[in-house]
């Protein structure tokens, strides 16, 4: 193994990769604008969900709930509506994703019963926004209740049971929507540097053999290895600058709490990295063309990462046969260490099992790539 | 390694690509310092068989030296002692000259005690002063082709394999090509060189003319120009030339005939017409015709005759 010839490799592809706008462009502003995409996309957009309103019956008791939800700020009213038809309208035009429909003997059964049937109802296009929207408007819902709750029995000459009923902000009563966004953001930051990690390596020994360069390169005693660590060493800083971006939208813009060690997080990011541009420079190496390499690396990190890393469906909710599966998927294990260092501040020892899992990913990923590599042409 | 041994040896080198056989069963010894021109036509099996003494492709049948390593068992000794320029421009357009220089003297591990040397050698065999700084695509091709030579000799080989370094290079650019070869030959280097220019057959010391596969003609310019013909060659200047060459080709005795330019070679054999019977053959059949002219050989005419000869005696399947 030659350093030289590993340093003059990554050389030579980082002034490549510097004077190449598309290579840039992956490298720095595709991370850029999906953590803005995909972060907002599972998290602040949720503040106003726009909503239509059904009251069919047009109370002081109804107009509170729907003063509610308003106040809650996670909804927008988008519209007052009459009609069910209408509702369905305007679910159908996308102009909201839900209805919050009221009926017309609402207060009276309240008084009755103490209980008032409320219904809402939300488009199942969006599953994402809505599940996360649904779990809001139960708050809201049980918010309405409490209230009622108070009054109805204050009216009666009991006193609340305890002062928390009527003191509970919807900071509290939608901690669990907020949890589900820290829950989210790490996820997010994992499907990233999957994504733009195989995409850049996947395009580097593809578009050599593209070029014809590749064939001088195989005509000199450069080995398979050193030709791998040449060409992964410049991507893996572009990795890190990446990673480093992402993990600081992710503390300081999307406030999600830090609680575990910056050691921690570094090494276990760095290993990830390596994983993730060691499956694109695999597939670099075997597809041998620029366009085939990075659909293939799409696919091998889109699919599975969004799908069964945990990051959208709890892998613990999965069946059986898929959860093995994803076992196999490597974006799973980082994404329970980003939230395990994140969320509960856990340590290289308490990560033992995914961080192993990741180690013996990059060995065999690695191991393959520089299997892989032909010097010859047949 | 001895002077007496070949710098490269080939022993019935084969190369099949399925059912399909690109080298056939090649042999050829090319003594150290000697520049040996392989010529042939489209698909003929050329960068095939470089390829192969290069280490790039595993021969299917035979064996072939090069620099005293065989090419299979010690392919990475091969490639540590040859300079291979690939028929495609291969150097990085988006890197510059000077890049370019310090990446494959990088990859040779040239001593960095010689690399300034070797560097501003380089580029001045390129005819690249103080264009060092230049991304290496806005160079015109003769300059390309150059610095491309310069980097393959950076970790000074003993043998140079170079495939079709001067095609689409104009003819002036392609002349100083050659007067590097030269150079690079006084000093003991021996160079494989594949060319589709006849002219620049005339510039190596032994040619080998390969054609689907096979080789059909090796030695020197003068030599193959002597023994290949078996005939005596004329010219003449006739119309339309189509028509000549449909009647030349059934008349008794044309061992060949091929146009050139606006007149026609013909190759006759003993037994059948002479040379002054051409322009009468010819009136009887429509085409005027001037005088037959007995020339001299070119290598051109060699090689179509002996291409020709092969195509009609086995057609292409
Ligand atoms: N990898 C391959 N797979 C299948 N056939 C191939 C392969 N490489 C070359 N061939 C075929 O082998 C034959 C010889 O090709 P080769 O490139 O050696 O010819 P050449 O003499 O260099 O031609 P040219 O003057 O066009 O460069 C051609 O018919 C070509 O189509
Ligand atoms: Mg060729």
């Amino acid at each position: 193994m030659s350093l030289r010839r590993i340093l003059a490799l990554a050389f030579k592809e980082m002034l490549q990769v510097w004077r190449d706008p598309r290579s840039l462009a992956i490298a720095l502003l595709m991370p850029l604008m999906q953590m803005v995409m995909l972060g907002y996309g599972v998290s602040l957009d949720i503040r106003h969900v726009p909503l239509c309103v059904f009251d069919q019956e047009n109370s002081q008791a109804s107009r509170a709930v729907v003063e509610r939800f308003v106040a809650s700020g996670w909804f927008a009213i988008t519209a007052a509506l009459d009609s069910n038809r209408a509702v369905s309208r305007a679910m159908d035009r996308a102009s909201c994703i839900g209805a919050v429909v009221i009926p017309a003997d609402f207060s009276r059964q309240l008084a009755s019963t103490g209980t008032g049937p409320l219904q809402i109802v939300f488009d199942a296009t969006d599953t994402n926004t809505t599940n996360i929207a649904m779990g809001y408007a139960q708050g809201v819902v049980a918010l309405v209740t409490a209230d009622l709750d108070a009054r109805w029995t204050a009216a009666r000459g009991i006193r609340p049971s305890g002062v928390g009923v009527v003191d509970l902000e919807p900071e509290v009563w939608f901690n669990e929507g907020l949890e589900s966004r820290y829950f989210i953001i790490p996820g997010v930051v994992a499907v990233i540097l999957a994504l733009v990690g195989a995409q850049l390596t996947s395009l580097t020994v593809a578009r050599e053999w593209e070029r014809g360069t590749m064939e001088q390169l195989v005509s000199t005693p450069v080995t398979p290895f050193e030709v791998m660590a040449g060409k992964l060493l410049p991507y893996f800083l572009i990795g890190v600058i990446d990673a480093a971006f992402c993990l600081l939208a992710a503390i300081y813009w999307f406030g999600v709490p830090f609680r575990g060690s910056a050691g921690t997080l570094l090494l276990t990011t760095a290993l990830f990295i390596v994983v993730v541009l060691a499956i694109g420079y695999l597939i670099s190496v075997r597809v041998r063309s620029q366009l085939g390499a990075s659909q293939v690396a799409l696919l091998v990190t889109m699919l599975p990462t969004t799908l069964l890393s945990g990051y959208t469906f709890p892998i613990d909710q999965m069946p059986a046969p898929i959860r093995f599966l994803s076992l196999l998927v490597y974006p799973r294990y980082f994404v329970t260490i980003l939230r395990a260092v994140f969320l509960k501040g856990s340590g290289l020892v308490e990560l033992i099992g995914p961080v192993l899992g990741l180690v013996l990913y990059a060995v065999v990923v690695l191991w393959l790539a520089a299997r892989a590599f032909r010097k010859r042409l047949d | 390694m001895t002077d007496a041994a070949p710098a490269v040896l080939a022993e019935g080198l084969t190369k099949k690509f399925g059912t399909f056989t690109a080298v056939d069963h090649l042999d050829l010894a090319i003594a150290v310092g000697e520049v040996v021109g392989f010529i042939g036509p489209n698909g003929a099996g050329k960068s095939t068989t470089i390829r192969m003494l290069c280490a790039l492709l595993r021969p299917s049948a035979g064996r072939a030296v090069v620099a005293g390593f065989d090419v299979v068992h010690a392919a990475e000794q091969v490639r540590a002692h040859i300079g291979y320029m690939s028929q495609k421009f291969s150097l990085y357009g988006d890197l510059t000259v000077a890049e370019n220089l310090r990446f494959f003297a990088g990859i040779y591990h040239v001593p960095h005690a010689l690399y300034d040397e070797r560097r501003r050698f380089a580029i001045s065999m390129a005819g690249l002063e103080g264009r060092e700084n230049a991304l290496v695509r806005t160079l015109a091709g003769g300059w390309k082709q150059r610095l491309a030579l310069g980097c393959a000799i950076l970790h000074r080989p003993p043998v140079l394999f170079l495939d079709e370094p001067t095609s689409g290079v104009e003819p002036q650019a392609r002349r100083q090509f050659w007067e590097l070869i030269h150079r690079l030959a006084a000093e003991r280097v021996t160079i494989l060189v594949s060319t589709h220019y006849m002219e620049e057959a005339e510039y190596c010391n032994r040619i080998a003319l390969i054609d689907r596969g096979r080789l059909v003609a090796l030695g020197s310019p003068s030599e193959l120009r002597r023994h290949e013909l078996g005939g005596t060659l004329v010219a003449l200047a006739c119309a339309p030339l189509g028509a000549a060459l449909a009647a030349l080709r059934d008349a008794p005795g044309v061992a060949e005939a091929a146009i050139f330019g606006d007149r026609v070679h013909v190759l006759l054999s003993t037994g059948g017409l002479a040379a002054a019977d051409l322009p009468g053959f010819l009136a009887a059949r429509g085409v005027h015709a001037d005088v037959a002219q007995p020339i001299a050989a070119s290598l051109e005419d060699v090689f179509v005759r002996l291409v020709a000869g092969r195509a009609r005696a086995e057609p292409a399947p």
